[in-house]
């Protein structure tokens, strides 16, 4: 299956100030060296709990953020990627390996160029109230990818806001209104015609269901898949609702404290779980059965600040299994086989 | 034909009732919008109300020379409703055409500190760091300033450039004001940059200067009327304490200040010549009185709307 | 429906509540009749709307305006007698709040006051409803330490004492106030202080806060969502209240956290035996750990059952639908289509017709009664209430 986007330890540091000259005191590591491939046409989910850094690696994916170091490889055949793997290794001053970058990746574009990426790499937000803008009217907010890159405006513009907002499910009477004037689900729809106007390849789904309610989610669930389906659109679905994340996607990656602990095809993932914390995380999702209670909490304690990490592994402090090699060193993601990776040195040595 | 305007404009059309319905429900601020009513239409008919003479600039009251140019006020009587000041000038006709001055007069003010107040505020707040630290101090030192001394200053420096009073005053004015309005429009600014809505525009390749004026000064513009038509009843406050000061309209100007300074020599009368200066304060105190209540009505209704959306 | 009284704690009976609005009238609650038994925890189920939330705040009447109740009783049982809580006054609801029915909110941060550590927050609740314990406590340690103490000390502790035991008749007295006011003597306070500051690390060490010495004198943003609902529910059951309310507590926060905290609200409840009424949109909750369940739709209650009962044989065709739109992999995502009324015009009759796929000619006409369909299993449903 061919690579959409290739990540290649992506970092994304926000720092803090402080003092009163306002130097720059700590820096929240919220994504820490990730790597992952997404295929083209899939829906790659991503799990994790608050402070994980999923939201940050979505963003920075399509860069409305601004790595701090790693690349973002986008359309980028294999051969490419393993060629720029091997002279930054080899000869990082080369000037074929300048040249490669400069082509692929995307993680330092600006200006112009970043400009043009826009029409390829949308994003939905979570939570649809606040992402529409409450003084302009629906007809102007999903005509602004056209308008504000220059593909089309004026009469053009509008035909294409009413042809997507029949798409997902809404009407050419809703052009002249406000967003309030909607329900959530509604104003989420609105959120997805303005993210598909531009004919994108890749969207980035940041918990899009959470803000709205449960009859509504599916509603928005099945459109999701139907507009994968007829736009051949490749997604990354965020979220920290397991259940949702397990029905539509095709593979899973779980995060924790700015890493990937672990990612596999979704039903091999869901059914055994390796590393000690996305067992614990699966564990812990109440489930809808009452003959099937919990009498311990999977986990104890709670998530570290992505200021100051734990050495080694970040899941140490917490982790049953916890070894030595544990606290001093990072374990890498090891294939166990299927596809599946787990960054546990104590599974990866039962495996 | 018929249905295309409609249908663009429907839903400013329902945004206005809604404000419309919750201006009735406030009982004081259907009092200052009838006030500030009433003096618009005193200043759009000012030259049906108190024809002006002809080949005289509408401005300058005229004196009646029936009366003779006697310094003392003569009392109301019918040619002359509200009496005359000094030199026999007509308060009436003062009064009337001095509504008109104080909307000039204000407008001339505001909509520059508006403006400047506008650019600089969202380019503060908008970009921030060190942009912002240059922007806010130089403000700072602009806040420092004592307005009547600049005032003072201006005239002086600017009349030697053939600037009127009146017009330096006015400059001196939009100097000082200004720097409030950025710091405004600056912190409606940095609340409004961390959106959702604006993330999702620089998403939609909006540029920085698409993103401030079609996203974020839409967002901020509540904030600024209701500051805004405070100020208009303080400015005009403002230009009439100057006036008072003798930093001002000239003799004989249609301004409500000037009506008051010409009067001040018959205070010490007590209520003998209580014409001179009685008309022109009610109609100072009204006029702030209005645009007060406007703009309280006006933050009552716009704010939790904005909150309720 | 009437039952044993002595079963009950609370009886919602015919509630009746309006919004009134710009929009127009919002008519909230329709009529909701529930009762929740006592020691049992009693789950309300529903989406955004359908008035669970405000069902709760009307049981402690802090229904803010443009809401009012119109109609309708909520019968409380306490110490053998029935009162009706709408009949209260605001002083008497003051010392039910907090002594008799506690609330817990959904953001717990929210809930606690920016500038004060959390343990002066929860040693507040302890001045308000259990000063005269506290104040007795100090007064035996007064009495031990008069009995060891020799001299000086002795005879500070007697004057303390005696300060102690003026506040436990008469708090009011002259002598307690001039004495809480002059500098050097007001430090008798201080043993309050101490004792109550005790109380409060060993209510936080129940919760399962780690290290509670640190966490009492921690302000709320230093802590996580959880520690900080912890802190929360820990002010909720200073007072041992007879009913603890809690409006979906862990909804903002984290699965891994969430699921402490339930594990949690199980073990206080056997240990303090309090009743729980328990509010969420997340039915996996509920099965997790409610006894008995209310399902609410658009301000009514539809459905009433134990827990087990509802998920495996819902009666009311909502209750159905919720359970069905559970995402299951490999089933394509279903939901109940269409769209909650709108409450300032509801259709006439059952609230739930549009979107029924049983809807028959007396749902548009008149709104189903709740009947007992089952032992102990209530409907609201003209299915089940004979209305053919």
């Amino acid at each position: 299956m061919e690579n959409l986007i290739t990540i290649e330890n992506l970092k994304k540091y926000f720092p803090i100030y402080g003092g009163v000259l306002k130097r720059k005191v700590a820096e929240v590591k919220a994504v820490d060296g990730v790597n992952l491939n997404i295929y083209k046409g899939e829906c790659f989910g991503v799990v994790g709990e608050s402070g994980c850094g999923k939201t940050t690696l979505g963003k920075t994916i399509i860069r409305l953020l601004t790595p701090n170091s790693g690349h973002i490889f986008y359309q980028t055949p294999r051969e490419i990627v393993e060629a720029i793997k091997y002279l930054e290794k080899n000869d990082p001053k080369s000037k074929a390996l300048k040249y490669l970058l400069r082509e692929y990746d995307i993680a330092y574009l600006r200006g112009r160029r970043l400009k043009k990426l826009r029409r390829f790499m949308q994003i939905v937000f979570q939570d649809p109230t606040t992402s529409l803008d409450p003084r302009m009217l629906v007809k102007d907010i999903v005509a602004e990818p056209l308008v504000a890159q220059g593909i089309a405006k004026g009469k053009e513009a509008e035909d294409r806001v009413v042809k997507v907002l029949e798409m997902v499910g809404l009407s050419r009477t809703h052009l002249y209104r406000y967003p309030h004037e909607f329900s959530g689900g509604q104003r989420q729809r609105i959120a997805v015609a303005r993210a598909i106007i531009t004919n994108p390849e890749f969207i980035v789904l940041d918990e899009p269901t959470s803000s709205v309610d449960v009859s509504v989610r599916a509603q928005l669930l099945n459109l999701f898949q139907d507009l994968q389906k007829e736009l051949g659109l490749t997604y990354m679905f965020i979220s920290h609702d397991l259940s949702v994340v397990e029905c539509i996607s095709h593979r899973v990656a779980v995060m924790y404290l700015g890493k990937i602990v672990e990612f596999a095809e979704t039903g091999e993932l869901y059914k055994s779980p390796l590393h000690p914390y996305a067992k614990a995380l699966f564990a812990s999702i109440p489930i809808p059965d009452p003959t099937r209670r919990r009498e311990r909490a999977p986990l104890s304690g709670e998530v570290p600040s992505p200021v100051n990490p734990p050495s080694g592994c970040r899941f140490h402090p917490r982790c049953e299994l916890a070894m030595d090699i544990c606290k001093r060193q990072e374990p890498p993601l090891v294939d166990v086989g299927g596809g599946h990776f787990v960054a546990c040195y104590a599974i990866a040595k039962k495996e | 034909m018929k249905f295309k305007v409609p249908e663009r404009l429907q839903p400013t059309i329902r945004e206005i009732k809604f404000i419309l319905r919750r201006i009735k429900d406030t009982p004081l601020s259907l009092f200052g919008i009838a006030i500030v009513m009433f003096f618009v239409v005193i200043a759009a008919f000012a030259p049906l109300l108190a024809p002006p003479v002809p080949g005289l600039n509408p401005y300058l009251i005229p004196s009646d020379p029936a009366l003779g140019f006697r310094v003392e006020p003569s009392p109301p009587s019918p040619k002359h409703p509200f009496g005359t000041t000094l030199l026999q000038r007509d308060i009436y006709y003062g009064c009337i055409w001095g509504t008109r001055w104080a909307f000039q007069v204000a407008l001339e003010v505001i909509i520059p500190i508006v403006a400047i107040g506008v650019v600089l505020g969202l380019i503060a707040g908008y970009y921030g760091g060190v942009i912002d630290e240059i922007l806010m101090r130089f403000t700072d030192i602009i806040l420092a300033f004592p307005g009547l001394i600049l005032a003072m200053c201006l005239v002086t420096v600017l009349t030697q450039a053939n600037w009127t009073t009146i017009d330096s005053v006015l400059l001196s004015i939009v100097l000082i004001g200004w720097p409030g309005y950025t710091r405004l429009i600056r912190g409606e600014t940095l609340r409004v940059r961390n959106e959702d809505y604006i993330e999702a525009a620089r998403a939609s390749g909006a540029s920085d200067l698409r993103i401030m004026f079609r996203h974020i000064l839409p967002n901020t513009i509540y904030s600024i009327i209701i500051v805004a038509s405070l100020d208009f009843g303080g400015i005009v406050l403002t230009t009439a304490a100057l006036s008072f000061l003798g930093l001002g309209a000239p003799t004989g100007w249609a301004d409500w200040g000037r009506l008051i300074y010409d009067g001040m020599s018959f205070v010490s009368g007590g209520l003998r010549w209580w014409w001179s200066w009685v008309y022109p304060g009610v109609f100072i105190s009204l006029f702030v009185l209005g645009w007060s209540l406007l703009g309280d009505a006006l933050r009552d209704v716009l704010d939790p709307l904005y909150r309720r959306k | 429906m009437e039952k044993a009284v002595s079963d009950e704690i609370i009886r919602v009976e015919d509630l009746y509540l309006n919004f009134y609005t710009y929009e127009g009238v919002v008519k909230a609650l329709d009529g909701v009749s529930l009762d929740i038994k006592r020691g049992e925890i009693l789950g309300v189920v529903g989406e955004t709307g359908c008035g669970k939330s405000v069902t709760s705040l009307s049981i402690l009447k802090i229904v803010v305006p443009p809401g009012k109740i119109e109609g309708g009783r909520i019968k409380f049982n306490v110490k053998g007698k029935t009162y009706n809580i709408l009949e209260f006054n605001e002083p008497t609801m003051s010392r039910v709040r907090g002594r008799y029915i506690s609330m817990v909110f959904q953001e717990p941060r929210a809930a606690l006051n920016p500038v004060y550590s959390v343990g002066d927050q929860i040693g507040e609740v302890f001045y308000l409803h259990r000063k005269e314990e506290i104040i007795k406590a100090v007064i035996e340690q007064l009495k031990r330490e008069i009995e060891t103490a020799k001299g000086f000390r002795k005879r500070v502790s007697r004057l303390y004492l005696s300060l102690y035991e003026g506040m436990l008749k008469n708090p009011k007295s002259l002598r307690v106030r001039l004495a809480s006011k002059v500098p050097i003597v007001r430090r008798f306070r201080n043993l309050m202080k101490k004792e109550v500051r005790k109380r409060t690390v060993e209510l936080l060490r129940t919760l399962r806060i780690p290290d509670p010495e640190r966490v009492v004198d921690m302000y709320p943003h230093e802590l996580s969502g959880g520690m900080a609902q912890r802190c929360v529910i820990a002010m909720a059951l200073v007072a041992n209240p007879i009913l603890l309310i809690a409006d979906e507590p862990t909804t903002n926060l984290d699965v891994t956290v969430q699921a402490q905290i339930l594990v949690l609200i199980r073990e206080l409840q056997k240990k303090f035996g309090s009743t729980i009424l328990y509010i969420t949109h997340d039915l996996g909750v509920v099965a997790e750990l409610c006894d008995r369940v209310a399902v609410m739709y658009a301000g009514n209650v539809v459905e009433i059952a134990d827990v087990m009962t509802l998920f495996k044989e819902p009666l009311h065709p909502y209750t159905q639908g919720l359970l069905e739109s559970i995402p299951r992999p490999g089933k394509p995502f279903t939901s109940i289509p269409g769209v909650v009324p709108s409450l300032i015009n509801p259709p006439p009759g059952c609230r739930f017709n549009e979107r029924c796929k049983y809807a028959m000619d007396i749902c548009w006409k008149q709104k189903p009664p709740l009947v007992e369909a089952d032992k102990e299993h209530y409907v609201a449903c003209h299915l089940y209430s004979g209305g053919k």
